[in-house]
């Protein structure tokens, strides 16, 4: 899916920062995959990239056979704040790029109770974003993101906004949404235990510009004891991986502040 | 104190429950409020004038050059002669010719009124409709932000021979200055506000393949709306006072042209009831802005509530 993509930030100006260096990456069809990394390592970018909102500098992205240039239905992308419009309501916001595509009000509304239900909102239908909690935000941002039937959800860490229980709450909900749509998930998180719960593989990267360190398979049947002693392995592992990032994203600054 | 939270209907009443403590909880909530908030803009002006006439009654200030209020205002009809929209002044026009007093003071407010919204709506109409094709097209950008940006802090006193020039006397150079005073700030307001969208509301939609005119119709513009209208409202006061200054070179009638009167006549009373008119007019104006925002920004949450907090 990616080939040898590399991201320079303003480049050519005397403020250029590699982001990303080199990231080869491949997605089957239907996996859930995790990035996971320090922070400003470049794993937002690498979303951004796959949806087509930003061009690459370097390398290229495929997705199911094209070239990435722009963004696409196909790869919808779900924020960590709220992005629902709040001059709409709950099925206008769901529905939003049916609108756009010129499809019927009637038509649209069925799709959007459709989505909604797969999100267990269906009550929430004609309310305002603003009448509703984080995590009722975020399922509708999802409901949007399923009703234009993608192949490829992009989330950016989606939950990091909201407290630990909704969280937990959301991450369950969002597996059963995964299995029911067949879409391939590439989930952006900085939470190691979120990682476990939720990834076939995770992806670690390195501090900026961001690579791939490495890449651990989840081998756990779901539903997932996060208490298992096969969980805590894993946390061990990516725990110690992560520090050595962290150690040197942090050693790179000091650096760079003398 | 305990920290029970309180719900935000009960904090909301409580404040305006000591206010009109004479309101019982039987009339419904709005009516407080509305109580309240008539009640504090009477006593807001009410101590501006006791503090006037305390100075006057006190012998400090003059009644000639200061008069108070119940001395401008007491005398309406006297007042009244000189809002003279019959062109009395001209050659064979009878001195008690025209509409009564009272009537002509409602057509010298109503031209006035009409010249501000007149300017005020192709102000905006025009600059908003400018601020957005400066974004959407980098060409227009090019050729136009310059000069916007260059004659914007142009004041618009520099304006008024330009007005006369171009439309002569009347309604027309009234409503250009006002025109002129407001269109350049409020195109660079509209491209900061188009700035200012929230990134991932564009990258929805264009992540759900909305195309340039669609992001604009459908998320920039609602999206803007909001500030814009508070744009409008700062310079809706803006408005009035151009307009007062245009006025005041000779366009029939208006509340400048009487301000004018009364300078040249030295009538000190006179400006002071002019004043309080424009003031009460103003008021009012700035009023049915914010009932438009309400309808209109449904979506928008008050936020004052915040600072009444802390």
């Amino acid at each position: 899916m990616c080939r040898n993509v590399s991201k320079v930030w303003a480049a050519g100006t005397d403020r250029a920062h590699a982001a990303l260096h080199g990231i080869d990456l491949d997605i089957a069809p239907g996996e859930f995959t995790v990035l996971i990394g320090p922070s400003g390592c470049g794993k937002s970018t690498l979303l951004y990239l796959v949806a087509g909102l930003e061009p690459e500098t370097d390398g290229e992205i495929w997705s199911f056979g094209d070239r990435v240039v722009a963004p696409s239905p196909d790869r919808s992308l779900i924020f960590q704040e709220t992005s629902l419009f709040p001059w709409l309501t709950v099925w206008q916001n769901v529905s939003f790029g049916l609108s756009i595509r010129g499809t019927p009000a009637a038509e649209r509304k069925a799709v959007a109770r459709e989505a909604l239900h797969r999100v267990g909102l269906t009550e929430a239908i004609d309310k305002r974003p603003d009448e509703l909690s984080g995590g009722m935000r975020q399922r509708v941002a999802v409901a949007r993101a399923l009703a234009m039937r993608p192949k490829v959800l992009l989330m950016d860490e989606p939950f990091a906004a909201l407290d630990v229980q909704t969280r937990t709450k959301m991450q369950d909900f969002l597996l059963d949404v995964w299995r029911d749509s067949s879409a391939s998930i590439l989930f952006v998180t900085h939470h190691i235990e979120e990682a476990i719960a939720l990834a076939d593989r995770v992806v670690v990267f390195t501090s900026r510009p961001g690579r791939v360190k490495t890449i651990v398979p989840i081998d756990m049947p779901r539903p997932r004891d996060p208490f298992s002693a096969r969980s805590e392995a894993l946390r061990k592992q990516l725990t110690d991986i992560l520090r050595d990032e962290v150690d040197r994203a942090f050693a790179e600054q000091e650096a760079l502040a003398v | 104190m305990t920290a029970v939270p309180q719900p935000a209907a009960a904090r909301e009443t409580h404040v305006t429950a000591e206010a009109t403590a004479a309101l019982r909880p039987a009339l419904p909530a709005w009516v407080g409020r509305a109580a309240s908030r008539v009640g504090f803009t009477l006593l807001s002006v009410g101590l501006f004038c006791a503090l006037w006439e305390l100075l006057w009654a006190l012998g400090i200030s003059d009644a000639r050059l200061l008069p108070p209020p119940h001395v401008f205002l007491s005398n309406f009809p006297e007042q009244a002669k000189f809002f003279n929209t019959a062109q009395r002044w001209q050659v064979g026009v009878g001195l008690n010719s025209g509409p009564s007093p009272a009537g002509a003071v409602m057509i010298t407010i109503l031209a006035s009124a009409a010249r501000v919204f007149a300017g005020l709506l192709i102000a905006s109409t025009l600059s908003i409709t400018i601020g957005v094709l400066i974004r959407y097209y980098v060409a227009v950008e090019k050729l136009a932000l310059p000069t916007i940006t260059l004659l914007s802090p142009v004041s618009p006193i520099a304006w008024l021979p330009v007005a006369i020039f171009l439309f002569g006397i009347g309604d027309a150079p009234a409503i250009f200055m006002v025109v002129v005073a407001l269109f350049f700030h409020m195109v660079l307001a509209t491209i900061s506000q188009i700035d200012q969208v929230n990134r991932n509301l564009i990258n929805v939609a264009r992540t759900m393949g909305a195309t340039k005119f669609q992001t604009y119709s459908r998320v920039i513009i609602p999206a803007i709306l909001p500030g814009l209208l508070v744009v409008l409202r700062l310079n809706l006061f803006g408005a009035w006072m151009v307009v007062l200054v245009a006025e005041s070179t000779g366009v029939g009638y208006g509340l400048g042209q009487v301000i004018m009167l009364a300078r040249n006549t030295f009538n000190p009373s006179l400006v002071f009831f002019t004043i309080a008119l424009i003031g009460v007019l103003g008021f009012a104006s700035d009023w049915a802005l914010r009932m438009v925002q309400k309808r209109i920004l449904y979506w928008v949450p008050e936020t004052t509530g915040v600072l009444r907090g802390l």
